[in-house]
Protein backbone atom coordinates (compact mmCIF):
# COMPACT_ATOMS: atom_id res chain seq x y z
CA UNK A 1 0.00 0.00 0.00
CA UNK A 2 1.20 3.76 -0.51
CA UNK A 3 0.75 5.64 2.40
CA UNK A 4 -1.08 8.82 2.49
CA UNK A 5 -0.12 10.69 5.52
CA UNK A 6 -2.06 13.27 6.26
CA UNK A 7 -3.27 15.80 9.16
CA UNK A 8 -5.19 14.25 11.76
CA UNK A 9 -7.96 17.35 12.86
CA UNK A 10 -8.95 20.96 12.34
CA UNK A 11 -9.52 23.31 9.38
CA UNK A 12 -5.85 21.89 7.73
CA UNK A 13 -7.12 18.29 7.58
CA UNK A 14 -10.72 19.42 6.11
CA UNK A 15 -9.13 21.45 3.78
CA UNK A 16 -6.23 18.54 2.89
CA UNK A 17 -9.56 16.21 2.37
CA UNK A 18 -11.34 18.80 -0.33
CA UNK A 19 -8.36 19.18 -1.83
CA UNK A 20 -7.62 15.24 -2.49
CA UNK A 21 -11.74 15.26 -3.43
CA UNK A 22 -10.91 18.25 -5.98
CA UNK A 23 -8.67 15.22 -7.41
CA UNK A 24 -10.50 12.71 -7.46
CA UNK A 25 -9.21 11.02 -4.32
CA UNK A 26 -11.47 10.86 -1.49
CA UNK A 27 -10.42 10.81 2.18
CA UNK A 28 -12.63 10.40 5.21
CA UNK A 29 -12.18 9.59 8.72
CA UNK A 30 -13.66 6.03 9.65
CA UNK A 31 -15.20 5.30 13.25
CA UNK A 32 -15.93 7.61 16.10
CA UNK A 33 -14.78 11.01 16.01
CA UNK A 34 -12.10 10.36 18.31
CA UNK A 35 -10.59 7.58 16.69
CA UNK A 36 -7.34 8.43 13.86
CA UNK A 37 -8.35 5.76 11.60
CA UNK A 38 -8.97 7.00 8.13
CA UNK A 39 -10.39 5.43 4.54
CA UNK A 40 -9.63 5.59 0.76
CA UNK A 41 -11.71 5.54 -1.89
CA UNK A 42 -11.70 6.33 -5.58
CA UNK A 43 -8.41 5.25 -5.96
CA UNK A 44 -6.57 1.68 -5.05
CA UNK A 45 -3.54 0.85 -3.65
CA UNK A 46 -3.30 4.06 -1.05
CA UNK A 47 -4.16 3.98 2.55
CA UNK A 48 -4.49 7.31 4.54
CA UNK A 49 -2.43 7.70 8.04
CA UNK A 50 -3.64 10.16 10.36
CA UNK A 51 -1.14 12.36 12.41
CA UNK A 52 0.14 15.17 14.05
CA UNK A 53 1.03 17.82 11.31
CA UNK A 54 3.98 17.75 13.13
CA UNK A 55 5.34 14.88 12.94
CA UNK A 56 4.92 14.20 9.13
CA UNK A 57 8.00 15.38 8.68
CA UNK A 58 9.97 12.81 10.87
CA UNK A 59 7.59 10.41 9.26
CA UNK A 60 8.61 11.37 5.63
CA UNK A 61 12.13 11.44 6.56
CA UNK A 62 12.29 8.00 8.33
CA UNK A 63 10.75 6.47 4.88
CA UNK A 64 7.56 5.41 7.33
CA UNK A 65 4.76 7.06 4.97
CA UNK A 66 5.68 7.79 0.96
CA UNK A 67 3.67 10.69 0.46
CA UNK A 68 2.72 13.55 3.41
CA UNK A 69 0.41 16.75 3.97
CA UNK A 70 2.54 19.37 5.86
CA UNK A 71 3.50 23.15 5.90
CA UNK A 72 7.24 24.07 4.55
CA UNK A 73 8.26 25.61 8.10
CA UNK A 74 7.17 22.20 9.59
CA UNK A 75 9.57 19.93 6.87
CA UNK A 76 12.47 23.13 6.98
CA UNK A 77 13.06 23.11 10.89
CA UNK A 78 12.83 19.95 11.47
CA UNK A 79 14.64 17.90 8.63
CA UNK A 80 18.18 19.22 8.22
CA UNK A 81 18.93 18.80 4.63
CA UNK A 82 15.54 18.55 3.74
CA UNK A 83 15.52 18.57 0.07
CA UNK A 84 17.92 14.78 0.26
CA UNK A 85 14.77 13.23 2.43
CA UNK A 86 11.57 14.61 0.76
CA UNK A 87 10.56 16.37 -2.53
CA UNK A 88 8.04 18.69 -2.82
CA UNK A 89 5.39 17.51 -4.78
CA UNK A 90 2.52 20.27 -4.84
CA UNK A 91 1.64 23.50 -3.15
CA UNK A 92 -1.83 23.11 -2.19
CA UNK A 93 -3.05 26.67 -1.87
CA UNK A 94 -3.80 26.76 1.72
CA UNK A 95 -2.50 27.17 5.60
CA UNK A 96 -0.47 30.09 4.17
CA UNK A 97 1.52 31.56 7.18
CA UNK A 98 4.71 33.50 7.13
CA UNK A 99 7.20 32.69 9.74
CA UNK A 100 8.54 36.17 11.23
CA UNK A 101 10.60 38.09 14.16
CA UNK A 102 8.09 40.16 15.90
CA UNK A 103 9.03 42.66 18.77
CA UNK A 104 6.83 44.82 20.99
CA UNK A 105 4.83 47.68 19.22
CA UNK A 106 6.44 50.65 21.29
CA UNK A 107 9.80 49.72 20.53
CA UNK A 108 9.49 52.66 18.24
CA UNK A 109 13.26 52.08 18.03
CA UNK A 110 13.29 48.75 17.09
CA UNK A 111 12.42 48.29 13.11
CA UNK A 112 15.26 45.81 11.92
CA UNK A 113 17.16 43.23 12.12
CA UNK A 114 20.17 45.97 12.98
CA UNK A 115 18.21 47.66 15.49
CA UNK A 116 17.28 44.41 17.19
CA UNK A 117 21.15 43.47 17.44
CA UNK A 118 21.43 47.26 18.76
CA UNK A 119 19.12 46.75 21.31
CA UNK A 120 19.99 43.02 22.02
CA UNK A 121 23.64 44.27 22.79
CA UNK A 122 22.59 46.92 25.35
CA UNK A 123 19.54 45.02 26.91
CA UNK A 124 22.14 42.20 27.58
CA UNK A 125 24.52 45.00 29.92
CA UNK A 126 21.54 46.15 31.67
CA UNK A 127 19.76 43.27 32.58
CA UNK A 128 22.69 40.85 32.91
CA UNK A 129 20.87 38.22 30.07
CA UNK A 130 20.76 37.97 26.84
CA UNK A 131 17.89 39.39 25.28
CA UNK A 132 15.55 35.86 24.77
CA UNK A 133 13.47 34.96 21.77
CA UNK A 134 10.44 32.52 21.94
CA UNK A 135 9.41 30.52 19.14
CA UNK A 136 9.02 26.59 18.74
CA UNK A 137 10.87 27.03 15.24
CA UNK A 138 14.34 26.51 17.05
CA UNK A 139 16.80 26.00 14.10
CA UNK A 140 15.11 27.83 11.30
CA UNK A 141 15.55 30.92 13.60
CA UNK A 142 18.90 30.25 14.29
CA UNK A 143 19.76 30.10 11.51
CA UNK A 144 18.32 33.33 10.07
CA UNK A 145 19.62 35.25 12.98
CA UNK A 146 23.14 33.60 12.27
CA UNK A 147 22.93 34.93 8.63
CA UNK A 148 22.17 38.43 10.06
CA UNK A 149 24.72 38.98 12.59
CA UNK A 150 22.38 39.27 15.13
CA UNK A 151 24.17 38.37 18.52
CA UNK A 152 23.38 38.55 22.65
CA UNK A 153 19.97 36.98 22.20
CA UNK A 154 18.73 33.42 23.26
CA UNK A 155 16.18 31.31 22.20
CA UNK A 156 13.69 29.98 24.47
CA UNK A 157 11.12 27.24 23.65
CA UNK A 158 7.99 28.02 23.66
CA UNK A 159 4.95 25.55 21.83
CA UNK A 160 1.83 27.55 22.18
CA UNK A 161 0.86 30.83 22.75
CA UNK A 162 3.99 32.32 21.87
CA UNK A 163 2.91 35.69 21.58
CA UNK A 164 1.45 36.23 24.50
CA UNK A 165 5.23 35.37 26.11
CA UNK A 166 6.19 39.32 26.10
CA UNK A 167 3.41 40.36 27.99
CA UNK A 168 4.03 37.49 30.93
CA UNK A 169 7.86 38.45 30.61
CA UNK A 170 9.26 34.73 29.88
CA UNK A 171 10.66 36.80 26.50
CA UNK A 172 11.60 39.88 25.36
CA UNK A 173 10.61 39.12 21.18
CA UNK A 174 9.08 36.13 19.32
CA UNK A 175 9.48 34.41 16.27
CA UNK A 176 6.39 32.69 15.04
CA UNK A 177 3.89 31.97 12.31
CA UNK A 178 1.47 34.82 11.48
CA UNK A 179 -1.21 34.65 8.35
CA UNK A 180 -3.34 37.70 8.87
CA UNK A 181 -1.03 39.61 12.29
CA UNK A 182 -3.95 39.78 13.96
CA UNK A 183 -2.77 38.26 16.93
CA UNK A 184 0.55 40.11 16.90
CA UNK A 185 -1.73 43.45 17.01
CA UNK A 186 -3.34 42.33 19.92
CA UNK A 187 -0.69 40.92 21.75
CA UNK A 188 1.36 45.00 20.95
CA UNK A 189 3.17 43.51 18.67
CA UNK A 190 4.85 44.03 15.47
CA UNK A 191 6.90 42.84 12.86
CA UNK A 192 10.02 43.43 12.13
CA UNK A 193 10.13 45.36 8.31
CA UNK A 194 13.11 42.29 7.12
CA UNK A 195 12.10 40.26 9.61
CA UNK A 196 10.67 37.76 7.04
CA UNK A 197 12.23 34.10 7.46
CA UNK A 198 10.15 32.11 5.65
CA UNK A 199 6.97 31.66 3.28
CA UNK A 200 5.29 28.53 4.45
CA UNK A 201 1.86 26.77 3.22
CA UNK A 202 0.05 23.41 2.59
CA UNK A 203 2.36 21.30 0.67
CA UNK A 204 2.13 17.59 -0.33
CA UNK A 205 5.44 15.87 0.05
CA UNK A 206 7.04 12.71 -1.13
CA UNK A 207 9.59 11.07 0.62
CA UNK A 208 12.79 10.62 -1.00
CA UNK A 209 13.48 7.31 1.53
CA UNK A 210 10.57 5.67 1.12
CA UNK A 211 10.79 1.64 -0.54
CA UNK A 212 7.98 1.91 -2.79
CA UNK A 213 7.44 -1.97 -3.50
CA UNK A 214 7.14 -3.54 -6.85
CA UNK A 215 3.27 -4.40 -6.70
CA UNK A 216 2.68 -0.60 -5.11
CA UNK A 217 4.39 1.18 -8.04
CA UNK A 218 1.28 1.13 -10.40
CA UNK A 219 -0.79 3.09 -7.09
CA UNK A 220 1.62 5.96 -7.02
CA UNK A 221 1.94 6.51 -10.26
CA UNK A 222 -1.73 6.70 -10.43
CA UNK A 223 -1.93 8.79 -7.79
CA UNK A 224 1.14 11.48 -9.24
CA UNK A 225 -1.03 11.21 -12.40
CA UNK A 226 -4.30 12.09 -10.50
CA UNK A 227 -2.45 15.61 -9.09
CA UNK A 228 -0.68 16.34 -12.67
CA UNK B 1 34.86 7.83 14.10
CA UNK B 2 37.26 7.38 16.67
CA UNK B 3 40.21 4.33 15.50
CA UNK B 4 42.60 2.18 17.99
CA UNK B 5 45.57 4.28 15.86
CA UNK B 6 44.08 7.53 16.32
CA UNK B 7 43.73 6.81 20.06
CA UNK B 8 46.99 5.35 20.15
CA UNK B 9 48.41 8.63 18.35
CA UNK B 10 46.52 10.63 20.66
CA UNK B 11 48.07 9.24 24.11
CA UNK B 12 51.54 9.46 22.44
CA UNK B 13 50.94 12.87 21.51
CA UNK B 14 49.81 13.85 25.47
CA UNK B 15 52.88 11.87 26.38
CA UNK B 16 54.81 13.98 24.20
CA UNK B 17 53.21 17.19 25.65
CA UNK B 18 53.79 16.23 29.28
CA UNK B 19 57.22 15.72 27.77
CA UNK B 20 57.52 19.08 27.29
CA UNK B 21 56.50 20.19 30.32
CA UNK B 22 53.23 20.25 30.42
CA UNK B 23 51.01 18.31 33.37
CA UNK B 24 48.22 16.10 32.14
CA UNK B 25 44.92 17.35 33.03
CA UNK B 26 41.44 15.20 32.59
CA UNK B 27 38.48 17.71 32.31
CA UNK B 28 35.18 16.18 32.91
CA UNK B 29 33.03 15.58 29.51
CA UNK B 30 29.92 17.06 30.44
CA UNK B 31 29.69 20.90 31.12
CA UNK B 32 27.22 23.20 32.28
CA UNK B 33 25.22 24.42 29.57
CA UNK B 34 24.74 27.96 30.80
CA UNK B 35 28.44 29.21 31.04
CA UNK B 36 28.63 27.64 27.66
CA UNK B 37 25.78 29.58 26.60
CA UNK B 38 26.40 32.64 28.62
CA UNK B 39 30.19 32.81 26.70
CA UNK B 40 29.32 31.62 22.92
CA UNK B 41 25.73 32.75 22.51
CA UNK B 42 22.87 30.53 20.98
CA UNK B 43 25.27 29.70 17.85
CA UNK B 44 26.82 26.87 20.35
CA UNK B 45 23.40 25.24 20.62
CA UNK B 46 24.26 24.21 17.14
CA UNK B 47 27.03 22.75 17.92
CA UNK B 48 26.84 21.36 20.85
CA UNK B 49 24.75 18.04 22.40
CA UNK B 50 22.60 19.01 24.87
CA UNK B 51 21.30 16.78 27.86
CA UNK B 52 20.07 17.85 31.19
CA UNK B 53 18.53 16.21 34.50
CA UNK B 54 16.59 17.43 37.30
CA UNK B 55 19.73 18.20 39.51
CA UNK B 56 21.85 20.07 37.52
CA UNK B 57 19.90 21.04 34.91
CA UNK B 58 21.00 21.51 30.92
CA UNK B 59 24.34 20.56 29.99
CA UNK B 60 26.63 19.91 27.22
CA UNK B 61 28.58 17.20 25.88
CA UNK B 62 31.88 19.04 25.87
CA UNK B 63 32.58 20.87 22.53
CA UNK B 64 35.82 21.08 23.62
CA UNK B 65 38.55 21.42 26.00
CA UNK B 66 39.74 25.48 26.42
CA UNK B 67 37.01 26.20 28.53
CA UNK B 68 37.24 23.51 31.28
CA UNK B 69 41.37 23.88 31.09
CA UNK B 70 40.64 27.53 31.80
CA UNK B 71 37.97 27.32 34.59
CA UNK B 72 40.27 24.37 36.25
CA UNK B 73 43.24 26.92 36.03
CA UNK B 74 41.90 30.13 37.27
CA UNK B 75 40.56 28.42 40.19
CA UNK B 76 43.59 26.62 41.43
CA UNK B 77 46.29 26.58 39.21
CA UNK B 78 50.17 27.62 39.29
CA UNK B 79 51.00 30.49 37.68
CA UNK B 80 53.07 29.73 35.54
CA UNK B 81 51.25 27.02 34.46
CA UNK B 82 51.17 24.54 31.21
CA UNK B 83 48.66 21.37 30.34
CA UNK B 84 48.05 19.14 28.40
CA UNK B 85 45.02 16.76 27.25
CA UNK B 86 43.71 14.18 25.08
CA UNK B 87 40.08 12.78 24.65
CA UNK B 88 37.04 12.69 22.93
CA UNK B 89 34.96 16.06 21.98
CA UNK B 90 31.29 16.26 20.39
CA UNK B 91 29.71 18.46 17.61
CA UNK B 92 26.81 18.39 16.63
CA UNK B 93 26.35 18.61 12.67
CA UNK B 94 23.12 19.89 10.89
CA UNK B 95 24.21 20.63 7.70
CA UNK B 96 27.28 17.81 6.63
CA UNK B 97 26.50 14.48 7.26
CA UNK B 98 30.66 13.29 6.37
CA UNK B 99 31.72 15.68 9.48
CA UNK B 100 32.24 13.55 12.51
CA UNK B 101 30.30 14.18 15.27
CA UNK B 102 32.53 13.09 17.47
CA UNK B 103 36.47 13.32 17.83
CA UNK B 104 39.76 12.98 19.88
CA UNK B 105 41.40 16.47 20.68
CA UNK B 106 44.69 16.60 22.00
CA UNK B 107 45.83 19.80 22.96
CA UNK B 108 48.48 21.57 24.71
CA UNK B 109 47.83 25.08 26.80
CA UNK B 110 50.28 27.64 28.19
CA UNK B 111 49.41 30.17 31.18
CA UNK B 112 52.17 32.32 31.57
CA UNK B 113 52.76 36.43 32.03
CA UNK B 114 56.61 36.34 31.45
CA UNK B 115 56.49 36.56 27.60
CA UNK B 116 53.43 36.37 25.48
CA UNK B 117 55.70 36.26 22.32
CA UNK B 118 58.08 33.43 23.87
CA UNK B 119 54.51 31.49 24.86
CA UNK B 120 53.05 31.75 21.34
CA UNK B 121 56.33 30.66 19.93
CA UNK B 122 56.55 27.65 22.21
CA UNK B 123 53.08 26.70 21.36
CA UNK B 124 53.25 27.04 17.67
CA UNK B 125 56.64 25.33 17.43
CA UNK B 126 55.20 22.49 19.53
CA UNK B 127 52.43 21.50 17.26
CA UNK B 128 55.01 22.48 14.02
CA UNK B 129 57.17 19.57 15.52
CA UNK B 130 54.15 17.33 16.34
CA UNK B 131 52.79 17.32 12.46
CA UNK B 132 55.86 17.42 10.62
CA UNK B 133 55.98 15.10 7.63
CA UNK B 134 52.65 15.20 6.89
CA UNK B 135 53.12 18.54 4.11
CA UNK B 136 50.55 20.47 5.97
CA UNK B 137 49.84 24.21 5.41
CA UNK B 138 50.41 26.71 8.14
CA UNK B 139 48.51 29.82 8.46
CA UNK B 140 49.04 32.13 11.19
CA UNK B 141 47.34 36.10 11.98
CA UNK B 142 46.49 38.56 14.81
CA UNK B 143 43.44 39.29 15.94
CA UNK B 144 45.38 41.89 18.12
CA UNK B 145 46.32 44.08 15.48
CA UNK B 146 42.79 44.70 13.76
CA UNK B 147 41.18 45.15 17.17
CA UNK B 148 44.43 47.95 17.86
CA UNK B 149 43.15 49.25 14.67
CA UNK B 150 39.45 49.69 15.62
CA UNK B 151 40.43 51.17 18.47
CA UNK B 152 42.20 53.62 17.02
CA UNK B 153 39.82 55.01 14.18
CA UNK B 154 38.78 58.39 14.86
CA UNK B 155 35.14 58.08 15.65
CA UNK B 156 32.32 57.58 18.69
CA UNK B 157 33.11 55.16 21.38
CA UNK B 158 29.70 53.95 20.65
CA UNK B 159 30.80 53.08 16.85
CA UNK B 160 33.57 51.47 17.68
CA UNK B 161 31.79 49.19 20.44
CA UNK B 162 29.82 47.59 18.17
CA UNK B 163 32.78 47.62 15.63
CA UNK B 164 34.80 45.60 18.31
CA UNK B 165 31.43 43.63 19.22
CA UNK B 166 30.87 42.11 15.28
CA UNK B 167 35.06 41.33 14.65
CA UNK B 168 34.42 37.59 14.81
CA UNK B 169 31.14 38.30 12.22
CA UNK B 170 33.20 39.94 9.14
CA UNK B 171 30.00 40.04 7.13
CA UNK B 172 28.07 41.94 10.00
CA UNK B 173 30.98 43.96 10.45
CA UNK B 174 31.65 45.27 7.03
CA UNK B 175 27.93 46.15 7.23
CA UNK B 176 28.32 48.32 10.07
CA UNK B 177 31.68 49.52 8.65
CA UNK B 178 29.73 50.69 5.55
CA UNK B 179 27.11 52.43 7.54
CA UNK B 180 29.63 54.27 9.90
CA UNK B 181 31.21 55.88 6.63
CA UNK B 182 28.16 56.87 5.47
CA UNK B 183 28.60 54.55 2.40
CA UNK B 184 24.85 53.08 2.58
CA UNK B 185 21.93 54.96 3.73
CA UNK B 186 20.02 54.74 6.30
CA UNK B 187 17.10 52.89 6.72
CA UNK B 188 13.99 55.01 6.15
CA UNK B 189 11.96 54.06 9.08
CA UNK B 190 15.37 54.99 10.87
CA UNK B 191 14.89 58.36 9.37
CA UNK B 192 11.62 59.11 10.32
CA UNK B 193 12.07 57.82 14.10
CA UNK B 194 14.83 60.55 13.67
CA UNK B 195 13.04 63.12 12.37
CA UNK B 196 10.14 62.84 14.74
CA UNK B 197 10.11 64.99 17.55
CA UNK B 198 7.95 62.68 19.84
CA UNK B 199 8.80 59.16 18.15
CA UNK B 200 6.83 57.18 21.57
CA UNK B 201 3.52 59.76 21.47
CA UNK B 202 0.47 57.55 20.44
CA UNK B 203 2.72 54.40 20.51
CA UNK B 204 1.37 50.39 21.81
CA UNK B 205 1.47 50.17 25.55
CA UNK B 206 4.67 48.66 26.54
CA UNK B 207 4.97 45.32 27.30
CA UNK B 208 7.87 43.03 28.75
CA UNK B 209 11.20 43.85 30.32
CA UNK B 210 12.78 45.62 28.18
CA UNK B 211 11.79 49.28 30.00
CA UNK B 212 10.77 53.32 28.73
CA UNK B 213 14.11 54.12 29.52
CA UNK B 214 16.13 51.61 27.42
CA UNK B 215 13.90 52.54 24.64
CA UNK B 216 14.92 56.62 25.38
CA UNK B 217 18.55 55.40 25.64
CA UNK B 218 18.48 53.82 22.72
CA UNK B 219 16.99 56.92 20.72
CA UNK B 220 19.11 59.22 22.36
CA UNK B 221 22.19 57.17 20.90
CA UNK B 222 20.53 56.85 17.68
CA UNK B 223 20.58 60.62 17.63
CA UNK B 224 23.93 60.59 18.67
CA UNK B 225 25.04 58.21 15.89
CA UNK B 226 23.71 60.53 13.82
CA UNK B 227 25.50 63.65 14.35
CA UNK B 228 28.76 61.97 14.19
CA UNK B 229 30.76 62.89 11.41
CA UNK B 230 30.73 59.49 8.75
CA UNK B 231 34.57 57.66 9.74
CA UNK B 232 36.69 59.07 6.56
CA UNK B 233 37.56 57.28 3.45
CA UNK B 234 41.45 58.10 4.65
CA UNK B 235 40.50 55.14 7.23
CA UNK B 236 38.11 52.97 5.46
CA UNK B 237 41.10 52.92 3.22
CA UNK B 238 43.78 52.05 5.45
CA UNK B 239 41.30 49.41 7.65
CA UNK B 240 40.70 47.97 4.02
CA UNK B 241 45.07 47.54 3.48
CA UNK B 242 45.28 46.31 6.74
CA UNK B 243 42.27 43.84 6.43
CA UNK B 244 43.78 42.98 3.07
CA UNK B 245 47.68 41.51 4.11
CA UNK B 246 48.31 38.55 2.90
CA UNK B 247 51.90 37.74 2.92
CA UNK B 248 54.79 35.52 4.33
CA UNK B 249 55.82 36.84 7.84
CA UNK B 250 58.65 39.21 7.26
CA UNK B 251 56.93 41.06 4.04
CA UNK B 252 53.71 41.11 5.99
CA UNK B 253 55.91 42.79 8.73
CA UNK B 254 57.45 45.26 6.65
CA UNK B 255 54.06 46.22 4.83
CA UNK B 256 51.59 46.44 8.63
CA UNK B 257 55.04 48.86 10.18
CA UNK B 258 54.35 51.03 6.96
CA UNK B 259 50.61 51.06 7.69
CA UNK B 260 51.58 51.96 11.10
CA UNK B 261 52.81 55.64 9.97
CA UNK B 262 48.85 56.54 9.30
CA UNK B 263 47.53 54.28 11.75
CA UNK B 264 49.56 54.76 14.88
CA UNK B 265 47.37 52.76 17.03
CA UNK B 266 48.52 49.77 16.04
CA UNK B 267 52.24 50.16 16.67
CA UNK B 268 52.18 48.33 19.76
CA UNK B 269 50.46 45.17 18.40
CA UNK B 270 52.79 45.37 15.15
CA UNK B 271 55.38 45.41 17.42
CA UNK B 272 54.35 42.37 19.44
CA UNK B 273 54.29 40.59 15.91
CA UNK B 274 57.62 41.55 15.49
CA UNK B 275 58.99 39.78 18.67
CA UNK B 276 56.49 36.76 18.08
CA UNK B 277 58.61 36.57 14.49
CA UNK B 278 61.81 36.50 16.87
CA UNK B 279 60.58 34.34 19.39
CA UNK B 280 59.45 31.84 16.44
CA UNK B 281 63.23 31.85 15.06
CA UNK B 282 64.21 31.23 18.09
CA UNK B 283 62.28 28.20 18.45
CA UNK B 284 63.57 27.04 14.61
CA UNK B 285 60.67 27.97 12.78
CA UNK B 286 61.07 29.35 9.16
CA UNK B 287 59.30 31.86 9.17
CA UNK B 288 60.62 33.77 5.99
CA UNK B 289 57.56 30.82 4.24
CA UNK B 290 55.43 31.26 6.70
CA UNK B 291 51.97 33.25 5.67
CA UNK B 292 50.23 35.76 7.94
CA UNK B 293 46.79 36.65 6.78
CA UNK B 294 45.36 39.73 8.91
CA UNK B 295 41.60 38.44 8.29
CA UNK B 296 42.56 34.77 9.81
CA UNK B 297 40.42 33.57 12.59
CA UNK B 298 38.18 35.71 12.73
CA UNK B 299 35.41 33.26 11.55
CA UNK B 300 35.92 31.01 14.47
CA UNK B 301 34.84 30.92 18.13
CA UNK B 302 34.83 34.72 19.77
CA UNK B 303 37.42 33.53 22.39
CA UNK B 304 41.10 33.72 20.25
CA UNK B 305 42.20 37.51 20.63
CA UNK B 306 45.50 37.87 19.82
CA UNK B 307 47.89 35.03 17.67
CA UNK B 308 45.32 32.91 15.51
CA UNK B 309 46.89 29.89 14.17
CA UNK B 310 46.22 26.50 11.75
CA UNK B 311 47.67 23.70 10.03
CA UNK B 312 45.69 22.97 7.31
CA UNK B 313 46.56 19.54 4.89
CA UNK B 314 47.55 21.01 1.28
CA UNK B 315 45.20 20.00 -1.55
CA UNK B 316 42.50 18.84 1.11
CA UNK B 317 39.71 21.09 1.52
CA UNK B 318 37.28 18.82 2.44
CA UNK B 319 38.91 18.27 5.60
CA UNK B 320 38.79 20.72 9.25
CA UNK B 321 42.21 21.83 10.45
CA UNK B 322 44.55 19.45 11.62
CA UNK B 323 45.62 22.13 13.84
CA UNK B 324 44.31 25.33 15.58
CA UNK B 325 45.40 27.47 18.25
CA UNK B 326 45.53 30.87 19.69
CA UNK B 327 45.84 33.69 22.52
CA UNK B 328 42.86 34.14 24.80
CA UNK B 329 43.93 36.20 27.34
CA UNK B 330 39.72 37.49 27.23
CA UNK B 331 38.38 34.46 28.20
CA UNK B 332 41.00 33.99 30.85
CA UNK B 333 39.54 37.75 32.14
CA UNK B 334 35.47 36.72 31.76
CA UNK B 335 36.03 33.07 33.61
CA UNK B 336 38.63 34.41 36.20
CA UNK B 337 36.20 36.68 38.24
CA UNK B 338 38.34 39.34 38.47
CA UNK B 339 41.53 37.86 37.80
CA UNK B 340 43.43 37.38 34.50
CA UNK B 341 46.35 35.95 32.60
CA UNK B 342 48.13 36.11 29.60
CA UNK B 343 47.05 32.24 28.08
CA UNK B 344 47.82 30.76 24.47
CA UNK B 345 46.90 27.04 23.54
CA UNK B 346 46.35 24.70 20.80
CA UNK B 347 44.76 21.50 19.99
CA UNK B 348 45.30 19.28 16.96
CA UNK B 349 43.39 15.62 15.36
CA UNK B 350 45.08 12.94 15.89
CA UNK B 351 42.43 10.65 14.20
CA UNK B 352 43.05 13.01 11.10
CA UNK B 353 46.77 12.66 11.48
CA UNK B 354 46.37 8.62 11.51
CA UNK B 355 44.05 9.45 8.55
CA UNK B 356 46.35 11.43 6.42
CA UNK B 357 49.26 9.41 7.62
CA UNK B 358 47.93 6.13 6.49
CA UNK B 359 47.03 7.77 2.74
CA UNK B 360 50.39 9.24 2.37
Amino acid sequence: MIKLGVPSKGRLMEKTFDWFAAHGIRLSRTGSDREYAGAVTGIDGVSLVLLSAGEIPRELAAGRIHLGVTGTDLVQDKLPLWEQQVEPLEEMGFGEADLIVAVPQAWVDVDTLDDLDAAAAAFRATHGHRLRIATKYHRLVREFLRDAGVADYAIVDSQGATEGTVANETAEAIADITSSGETLRANHLKVLSDGLILRSQATLWRSRVADVADEDRAAMAEVLARLG
Amino acid sequence: MITREGRAKALALRDRFEAAGAQVVEPPMLQSAELLLDLYGEDIRARAYVTSDALRGEQMLRPDFTVPVVQMHMAHGADPARYTYAGEVFRRQEDDPDRANEFLQVGFEVFDRADPAAADAEVFALMAEAVAGLNLRAATGDIGILTAAVNGLRTTEARRAALLRHIWRPRRFRALLDRFAGRTPVPASRKALLANPQPRLGSAPLIGLRTDDEIEARISALHADAAAKPISDGEMDLLDTLLNVRETVPFALSHLRDLTVDMPSISDAVEGLAARSDALVARGVDVDTLDFEASYGRTSMEYYDGFVFGFYAAGRADLPAVVSGGRYDALTRRLGGGAEIPAVGAVLRPGLMAELEAGA
